[in-house]
């Protein structure tokens, strides 16, 4: 570990180490804390750890940020609401249902709504921090899946992190059904519909969960174990253990100058990223309290309490839910009814069968490519999108299908706001699903190749300034520069792709039986998986690449120097 | 090219074979606020101000939570009232201006070298590795679990069968469905007095005259609001009782030209012309896709909407799915008329509503 110059650091710091100000009261609680708990070993090691520094790495950060203000918002709001089904008449301050009958937790969402101050506030902060934690998980997923954070050693992480989002869906859906408003009560019924769907167990697996027939009086009681106890517990244990396996490998960060495989450059924890992750925990918290403040979310009173004969039109699970609602839209009415029984493709395939799969994918990832590409060393050094263009693809086949999907899932909306007609959307959609995450595929692939191509032009033949030049024969070129060292080491600061064995290889081995076809299998992939990648220039094609722009750039200053437009430094 | 890196030899991170040599780490630039006393002052007055604008929201915040009152002003400002507003807003910059007064301080005053740390394998040495096997290996053999099958084994089925107690224990969180979802209220009306069909929410009974041809009726059975008129026991329809007689009796009545109608069959084969009363027909409100109430009404269609999914059901030909995921035409009611001339259930439902499970059959309507 090295430190740099301090000698210019602004004063307010000290030039000279903390610990002299002050230093008697701090060493003695020190003192008392280490000799009954040894924490000097472990601080030795973990206070000037190093945090490589880049926006991208902020977006974990606010899922872990927006996580901690819902535990405390949702503390607050558990000290009012009542997980209760009990029937009760409502009399608080919201006039237009005051003498409706209701569940007490309905009545009980309203008073924190519009008796008790300030929790409105809290209860929109729940619910704007519980989508920013879900989205920004998602998001923190992309950026550690296309720079190729999730190799190895991370893969475990990756799949803590998979399992991070599954339980946070499972926790806002659980949250939101808590009101029991017509709308969450609307999700709740289509969650039962989901069960009776379960071959065999369906119609009692809802008899259990709901302690009898639906609607029963028991699942909201039920989801709000679920809610604050069960799944929080969950969500902190992953959370931590996230956090852990961070800290022990060491976050990745980019190639460039000074940064390598075997290294971590950036600030030290205490002072600088302390500071900076702790301020930007205030910004998470601020904004949320914010946008609790001034946006108005899941309005429950405006939808009354929930009533199985009612229903509001354009009925939606929250956005995270929108895509196997999307599935579930768009599948046709496939029901078998064979030896007196039923089996519902219509709702398995959907909800019991697709969410599930695409965890199972997801999960699957790192293990898939490091297979494919036989790639069993670690990795530290982050990778761009395009320098893994089949990677990069994948990832955004899948998106694409969750986007159709989640479109899908508001085809009424769509209708409604487009003019369109719904049958034809939802038959669009049918097809949209399976054709656009091959075109996606296809066209990232592409794009991500010509990007490597245009990264090797910019090194083998410089970067465009933007500088035209007339030749002697009245010809205009662009006039390009050498990329400085910086940026040309980083833009080479990656791997070549393998080159992995060949099925004819493994023909000519004479391997033969189950293992060989799977690396013939393997052999097929892994050329697919890298086929027209661009590699990067080799020392000797940069080499000449820099002595022919010199060589350009001396023709041309003497071009310059003999035209009639000379561009010297002005004469007076 | 440069020489093939041999992927599968170098377990650890190997270093990049890169073209061009590492210029290192630039060189540090101080900042103005390093070399400059002035603007470092300036600096240090700028996060003080943060600090303070915080602490002035904080103090906004609390004069709000005390002064503007919430029960009688929640139709303020986009239906939120101007408590939760302010107090949202103030919290909000107060928590804002800490969070970007530290990160000025840190980014402005706070030593801004960069440090270089070095990486270790995420692997333990293999020394480390060693010992623990070993370890491992001595404790196994001490505790001779290798050598003592019986104990092995029986110790494995005991814990195993302890799995049984965990699942046992879940068997009361509700009562097994038996032939719960094959029945609903309407079959609770008597030769003498049949279910009477009654408009939800007003709970008046139906005259088939009072229905015009395209008129949509949503109907409930009259015993959730009269049930000592059919010898039912007023707790039967009571708080959960009744909700879960909604969620299965919700009725649909539309009126349209009998000439429309396409009878179908019923589940013993015979036809279902007599189920309608001058064209009125009545319908579950409960989709059979994944039980949400069906409410949308194609009035020149006989088409009826779910506005879940969009399952769309043609209730002039038995209910049948004309579009959407569900995948069993709607359950019909027969109806008819009663001495008095209002409309009522002939029987129940002859299947069960709501959304398809495992062991519900399926008869053929047409």
């Amino acid at each position: 570990m090295t430190v740099g110059d301090m000698s210019k650091v602004a004063t307010t710091n000290g030039t000279t180490p903390a610990t002299a100000k002050g230093g008697k009261a701090a060493g003695t609680i020190a003192n008392w804390a280490d000799e009954r708990l040894g924490l000097g070993s472990a601080m030795k090691k973990n206070i000037r750890k190093v945090f490589p520094d880049h926006w991208s790495f902020m977006l974990g950060e606010i899922a872990l940020w927006s996580f901690v203000v819902v535990l405390l918002t949702g503390v607050f709001l558990t000290l009012w609401f009542d997980p209760s089904m009990t029937e009760v008449q409502y009399d608080g301050a919201y006039d237009p249902l005051r003498g409706v009958h209701m569940s007490s937790a309905y009545a009980s969402s309203l008073d924190i709504s519009f008796d008790v101050r300030g929790g409105l506030l809290m209860r929109q902060m729940h619910h704007w921090g519980a989508m920013i934690f879900i989205a920004s998980m998602m998001i923190h997923m992309l950026r550690v899946y296309l720079t190729g954070a999730f190799r190895k050693p991370r893969e475990l992480n990756w799949i803590i992190g998979c399992l991070l989002l599954l339980l946070g869906t499972i926790e806002g859906f659980t949250g939101y059904s808590l009101p029991d408003d017509l709308l969450s009560g609307t999700g709740v019924r289509a969650a039962d519909g989901f069960m009776k769907a379960s071959p065999i167990v369906g119609s009692y697996m809802s008899f259990f969960l709901f302690g009898g027939e639906f609607p029963g009086d028991a699942i909201i009681p039920r989801f709000y174990a679920m809610h604050i106890l069960l799944i929080p517990g969950l969500l902190l244990a992953l959370v931590a253990a996230h956090m852990l396996l961070l800290v022990y490998h060491k976050h990745t960060q980019w190639p460039g100058p000074g940064r390598t495989e075997q290294n971590v450059v950036g600030y030290p924890m205490l002072p600088v990223y302390a500071a900076k992750a702790g301020g930007f925990f205030f910004i998470v918290f601020g904004t949320i309290a914010t946008m609790g403040g001034l946006f108005s979310i899941n309005a429950v009173w405006k939808y009354g309490p929930y009533d199985p004969s009612k229903v509001t039109a354009g009925s939606q699970p929250d956005w995270y839910m929108g895509w196997p609602d999307g599935l579930l839209r768009i599948i046709p009415a496939w029901e078998t009814h064979i030896w007196g029984i039923t089996l519902s493709w219509n709702v398995m395939i959907p909800i019991l069968v697709m969410p599930p799969l695409m965890l199972m994918i997801l999960m699957a990832l790192p293990f898939l490519e490091a297979w494919i590409t036989g790639d069993k060393r670690e990795h530290h050094l982050l990778q761009r999108p395009r320098n893994a263009p089949t990677r990069t693809a994948i990832m955004v086949a899948l998106m694409t299908f969750y986007g159709l999907s989640w479109a899908a899932g508001g085809n009424d909306i769509i209708a409604i706001k487009l003019h369109l007609s719904i049958n034809q959307i939802t038959y669009f959609m049918r097809g949209a699903v399976f054709i656009g995450p091959v075109i996606a595929f296809i066209i990232t692939r592409r794009w991500c190749i010509s990007l490597q191509r245009h990264d090797e032009g910019k090194l083998l033949h410089g970067y465009e300034t933007g500088v035209l030049v007339r030749s002697p024969e009245g010809g205009y070129a662009e006039k390009h520069l050498p990329l400085p060292e910086g940026k040309a080491y980083a833009l080479t600061a990656r791997d070549d792709d393998p080159t992995p064995e060949t099925v004819e290889e493994i023909d000519a081995s004479g391997a033969t039986g189950r293992s060989a076809r799977l690396r013939k299998l393997r052999a097929k992939l892994a050329a697919l998986f890298f086929a027209d990648n661009v590699q990067k220039p080799t020392a000797e094609e940069l080499h000449e690449a820099q002595h022919h722009a010199e060589h350009e750039l001396h023709e041309l200053e003497s071009q310059i120097a003999a035209g009639p437009n000379r561009h010297g430094p002005a004469e007076h | 090219m440069t020489d093939a890196h041999d992927i599968h030899s170098d377990p650890s991170g190997g270093e990049l074979a890169v073209p061009i040599a590492d210029p290192g780490l630039p060189e540090h630039q101080w900042r103005p606020t390093d070399v400059d006393p002035a603007k470092e002052k300036r600096a240090e007055r700028q996060v003080a101000t943060l600090f303070g604008l915080s602490a002035l929201a904080t103090l906004a915040f609390l004069v709000s939570y005390f002064t503007l009152d919430i029960g009688d002003d929640w139709t303020l400002i986009g239906n939120m009232g101007a408590s939760t507003m302010a107090l949202g807003f103030f919290l909000g910059l107060a928590l804002l201006f800490i969070g970007v007064g530290i990160i000025h301080w840190a980014r402005k005053l706070m030593a801004d070298h960069e440090m270089v740390e070095l990486r270790h394998p995420a692997k333990s040495s293999e020394e480390d590795r060693e010992v623990a096997v070993q370890a491992l290996n001595d404790g196994i053999a001490e505790s001779g679990i290798g050598r003592r099958p019986l104990i092995r084994n029986s110790l494995l089925g005991a814990v195993g069968l302890l799995g049984l107690p965990a699942v046992v224990l879940l068997r009361d969180l509700g009562p097994l469905p038996g032939d719960k979802l094959y029945h609903t209220i309407w079959g609770k009306g008597t030769k003498d007095k049949p279910m009477r069909i009654v408009r939800d929410g007003i709970w008046t009974p139906i005259l088939a005259s009072d229905l015009e041809i395209g008129d949509l009726v949503n109907c409930q059975p009259d015993a959730l609001h009269n049930p000592e008129r059919y010898d039912i026991d007023p707790t039967e329809v009571e708080g959960v009782n009744l909700q879960i007689h909604k969620s299965k009796a919700s009725l649909i009545l539309l009126r349209m030209n009998p000439g429309d109608i396409k009878p179908g069959k019923d589940a013993k084969g015979e036809s279902r012309a007599n189920w309608t009363v001058n064209g009125i027909v009545a319908y579950s409100k409960i989709c059979t896709h994944v039980g949400c109430p069906i409410s949308l009404n194609e009035r020149t269609t006989h088409h009826l909407l779910c506005p879940c999914h969009q399952s769309t059901f043609d209730l002039a030909d038995s209910g049948k799915v004309v579009f959407g995921p569900a995948g069993r035409p709607l359950p019909q009611l027969p109806i008819a008329v009663d001495d008095e001339g209002y409309l009522v259930a002939q029987s129940d439902f002859d299947e069960p509503v709501g959304p398809s499970f495992w062991e519900r059959d399926y008869y053929d309507r047409w």
